[in-house]
């Protein structure tokens, strides 16, 4: 360890691990091989907190707090899987899955959907809360992608990746709650939108909200690992 | 005192159905109805959605025949891209469809007609299922069940999903076929052609015995519709349809799916869900028709394949000119089952068929499009509206069912007719007005239910609602 770094130690489900200052809980979490499930974090883009579902207990802490955007300190105590995260982060898969409509057997996704996958890997065995199934309408007007809003669950991964990678902030948050609605530019169709037409939003989109036209109907895996390298190349620029 | 009978469910039929028989003040049957209760909506909620989904969303209707509504939903896209798939991707078409007909044909007649023809329409119903069969004839029991994985295998191997598969989309299918998986289905091939024979030669034998059911199931002239080939051929997936008139004169040809709603229009009756397709220019009812595995056979002149044409010249010397008689859907449906296992050999021949090229590429080119395709129970097809986006403002589903909707009705009729007197009837009475509805094999547009042992609850009501007698199996 260089001089200078400040080393914190801490534990997480009764490990003793190490990190560097301003590192995350998710960061260590993962550096260990500890899982804590996540959605709207992505290697390679700023953490916004969005999801939820990455919330650990802090020892000390009554509050849960979210891995991906809580910095470790010193003789933290982390606890990753106690029966009330996994009682919330199910409810919170459960909301998910009844905001919108989500059929997984008619979607482009399905397969290849990280909020199916997490169901799957969190034991979602079905749903208690009545679904709301929102009429919400599906944007086709770009020459080769389609966003259907009633698969998008808000991680607002397409905005970061626009924003911070792309740099063209074509895409947006538009409403309160759960009224909000990813728009882009000033709320126009997508096709006569600014796209630059990269792909990167529907790349890092974890379900099938956002999907290329020509996979229609057959595998349609999405490729996020881009990200960090991309960065690096432009860092080492 | 005028009473209804009323058989709910129907059973052995693929989806729920509920016939009712209404009897005058003498007992005699004054009127008969075959119900579908069910509503789906499908047509309604595909509005606003891509196009492009339309295959695999409108597959997720039947889980018995979800090819048909692939292949149509998917020709109805291409109408709407303006575009010919390659050859290879419509012969690969061409036997996946092939493989659902001799699925859904070898479940209609072994496991749900054939307990009637074997073990007798009076036998004891606790008996009377595929189970049965198989105890009684285990050799055709075996045939039955084996027919029916050679097509679901064919299915599984092509599109990777015995049930749903999402292998067909707009343009052609996702994958070219594996020269592995055509030596498989290839090799499927031998055992097929000897089951699809017991089931012939035993037919053949019995078909005699039931002379009387073949009198009043529903035996009537009618039109009758389906594809056929420019070279007079049998057809299930391209070709254009002909609608013959009950002594088999030509009353329309080459029509394609572009040209159905302005020759076919649908009726709807306040007692179903499903709607009743008729030939406008001779308008509803007199326009009602006849499709499927009979319609096929008596409109087509030849079937294109040898042992079939064998069979084919056989079964038109039942009649002079169109069989018309309900019954012999399933006659019709044996030869249709050998014919695809002689299709799908001659197609695996084909020296293009592991051809990579499997798919053709296009965006929007028509606000409209229409895509046609025989089911294994008679014509589907799927027309839909867009906007200039893609996403689907309308859509309509004529389905094989609705087509022979008033034929099902008005054979139900007669048989009630010419077996319930004086108010009287049996459970093998009710079992022949059931059997009717099974010839037809409809698929009440919808998926797969369990059946065999759903109850079968028959109540006599008087008009004051008093229940008279009631039968319960």
């Amino acid at each position: 360890m260089s001089p200078g770094v400040d080393v914190k130690t801490l534990v997480i489900d009764g490990k003793d691990v190490t990190g560097r200052s301003g590192q995350t809980i998710l960061e260590i979490a993962r550096e260990n091989g500890i899982d804590i499930p996540t959605l709207c974090h992505l290697d390679g883009l700023g953490d916004v907190g969005a999801c939820r579902l990455c919330l650990v207990e802090i020892k000390g802490s009554n509050k849960l707090q979210p891995a991906c955007v809580t910095t470790v300190f010193e003789s933290m105590e982390v606890s990753t899987q106690s029966d009330r995260l996994l009682k919330h982060r199910r409810t919170i898969l459960e909301l998910l899955f009844t905001e919108r409509n989500h059929i997984c057997s008619v979607c482009v996704a399905n397969g290849n959907c990280e909020l199916q996958s997490l169901g799957q890997s969190q034991g979602l065995t079905h749903v208690r809360l009545p679904y709301r199934n929102p009429d919400l309408h599906v944007d086709a007007s770009h020459e080769r992608f389609t966003i259907d809003h009633n698969r998008c669950i808000l991680c607002t991964r397409c905005v970061r990746v626009c924003a911070e990678i792309e740099g063209a902030h074509v895409w947006d948050v538009m409403g309160r709650g759960i009224d909000s609605m990813i728009i882009s530019d000033l709320n126009d169709p997508w096709g006569e939108s600014s796209c630059t037409r990269c792909g990167k939003c529907v790349q890092v989109c974890p379900t099938g909200a956002l999907f290329d036209k020509s996979k229609v109907g057959e595998a349609h895996p999405k490729y996020p690992d881009f990200l960090p390298y991309l960065n690096l190349m432009r860092e080492a620029k | 005192m005028s009473q209804t009978i009323t058989i709910d469910p129907v059973t052995r039929l693929e989806g729920h159905g509920k016939v009712t028989i209404h009897l005058d003040e003498q007992g005699q049957v004054s009127d008969a109805h075959f119900h579908v209760t069910q509503v789906r909506g499908f047509e309604r909620f595909a509005e606003g959605r891509p196009f492009y989904e339309m295959p695999s969303l409108m597959a997720r209707i039947c889980g018995i025949c979800p090819v048909s509504h692939l292949i149509a939903s998917a020709k109805a896209c291409e109408a709407i891209m303006s575009i010919r798939i390659p050859h290879t991707a419509a012969q690969l078409r061409r036997m996946l469809n092939l493989a659902q007909m001799v699925q859904s044909h070898a479940l209609s007649f072994f496991h749900l007609s054939s307990p009637d023809l074997l073990l007798g329409l009076d036998s004891d119903p606790a008996q009377r299922h595929i189970f049965g069969v198989a105890a009684a004839r285990p050799e055709l029991g075996r045939a039955g069940i084996a027919l029916r994985r050679f097509g679901q295998h064919i299915i599984e191997l092509l599109g990777n999903k015995r049930i749903h598969p999402g292998w067909v989309i707009p343009g052609g299918v996702t994958e070219p076929l594996a020269a592995a998986k055509r030596d498989e289905i290839l090799a499927m091939i031998p055992e097929a052609y000897s089951n699809i024979k017991i089931a012939l030669n035993w037919y053949k034998q019995i078909a005699d015995s039931f002379q009387a059911e073949i009198e009043v199931f529903a035996n009537f002239p009618s039109l009758f519709m389906g594809l056929i080939n420019e070279d007079e051929s049998i057809e299930f997936t391209d070709g254009a349809l002909r609608i013959i008139d009950a002594k088999g004169a030509i009353i329309e040809d080459g029509i394609t799916a572009a040209r159905f709603t302005e020759l076919i229009g649908e009726a709807v009756e306040p007692y179903s869900y499903t709607k009743f397709a008729y030939y406008k220019p001779l308008g509803y009812p007199q326009g009602s028709y006849r499709v499927g595995p009979l319609a096929r056979l008596n409109i087509a002149q030849t079937m294109g394949t040898p042992l079939a044409d064998i069979e084919l010249k056989q079964f038109k010397l039942i009649a002079l000119g169109p069989v018309h008689s309900s019954f012999h859907y399933h006659h019709a449906r044996l030869i249709d089952i050998l014919y695809g296992i002689e299709k799908i050999e001659q197609i695996l021949t084909d020296p293009l068929i592991l051809d990579k090229h499997v798919r053709a590429t296009a965006g929007v080119n028509r606000l409209e499009g229409a895509g046609q395709a025989e089911a294994p129970r008679g014509t589907l097809m799927h027309n839909y509206k867009v906007d200039e986006n893609g996403l689907i403002t309308w859509a309509n589903l004529v389905i094989a069912t609705g087509q022979n909707n008033n034929a099902m009705n008005r054979g139900v009729l007669q048989a009630a007719r010419h077996y319930i007197k004086d108010g009287k009837f049996t459970e093998g009475i009710l079992n022949r007005v059931e059997a009717v509805v099974r010839t037809f094999d409809p698929c009440l547009s919808c998926s797969s239910h369990a059946f065999g042992q759903m109850p079968l609850h028959i109540a006599l009501v008087s008009p004051a609602g008093e229940v008279l007698d009631t039968v319960t199996r």
